[in-house]
């Protein structure tokens, strides 16, 4: 049985499915009986979730000039 | 190059320019447009390679990729790749238990979470080293398996482990000191009363 650093330590990989299954049946095992650990994956969840919100950056108008620019010199530049 | 004219190297990297711009962002903070134009003319000239126009995404990944990576080995950063310590940094969920950064609120975990804007949660990554902010970007943020992010960065599976591991731990400090030194805590708390 796993205490709750081991669980902590293990918790992302749970969440990404990413433990190997014996990991995986240890972590679920500490997590039906400790409450605190229930909520760092349900806090390690939602982080996740605000991580993944933020992953599409808008490029800027002047970027996407100056990326289209470039794409045309090297455009014009082919033998 | 590839004979398909409608899959020149132009038309399939303007494609692409979108979600490589964004990618870049994460890895490479405000030096993204430096990281995409290398990443641009490493692909036009390797463009001969790329056999099936259907494998691009992961093509210009890889190239983004190292063209990131080499641009940290130039600037020198020292990256503090000691062992982990055997103590556990206090996890942010604990933190704000203990903290208790907001006594008014029911949901304080959450109220914290969302108190970050993607700017703010930009503005963390950009303090994490690149050692342990690539790894984190294409495995929470990209989707990409660890052992995907293992053959991309030419490492074993337990390297990208330990670097998730340890950058997951400093991203989670980083966020608390964000947080306080721009106080969103306090915006918070004022907007809770």
């Amino acid at each position: 049985m796993i205490d709750c650093t081991e669980a902590v330590r293990q918790l992302w990989d749970f969440l990404e499915n990413d433990l190997e299954a014996d990991d995986r049946d240890n972590v679920e095992e500490h997590l039906s009986f400790c409450r605190t650990c229930c909520g760092e994956v349900r806090f390690a969840e939602e982080l996740r979730d605000v991580m993944k919100d933020a992953a599409r950056a808008h490029v800027p108008d002047d970027v996407a000039k100056r990326m289209g620019d470039l794409l045309d010199e090297l455009e014009e530049s082919q033998p | 190059m590839p004979h398909q004219t409608d899959h020149s190297f132009s038309v399939i990297a303007r494609q692409q320019l979108p979600w490589l711009y964004s990618l870049a962002r994460r890895v490479a903070g405000n030096r993204a447009e430096d990281v995409v134009q290398d990443c641009l003319i490493r692909a036009y000239k390797a463009y001969g390679s790329l056999e099936d126009v259907q494998a691009a995404p992961a093509w210009f990944r890889q190239i983004l990729i190292n063209c990131a990576r080499d641009m940290h080995r130039k600037e020198k950063r020292r990256v503090d790749e000691s062992p982990l310590d055997d103590t556990p940094e206090q996890t942010l969920y604990r933190r704000i238990v203990d903290e208790d950064p907001l006594p008014y609120s029911e949901t304080v975990h959450i109220d914290f979470l969302h108190s970050f804007s993607e700017e703010d949660v930009w503005n963390v990554l950009d303090q994490l080293q690149p050692i342990y902010r690539i790894p984190l970007v294409l495995v929470h943020m990209e989707g990409q398996s660890t052992a995907d992010v293992a053959r991309m960065l030419g490492v074993p599976r337990n390297t990208v482990l330990s670097w998730l591991h340890r950058g997951r731990e400093k991203f989670e400090k980083e966020m608390w000191e964000y947080a306080d030194e721009n106080d969103l805590l306090r915006d918070l708390a004022g907007a809770e009363r």
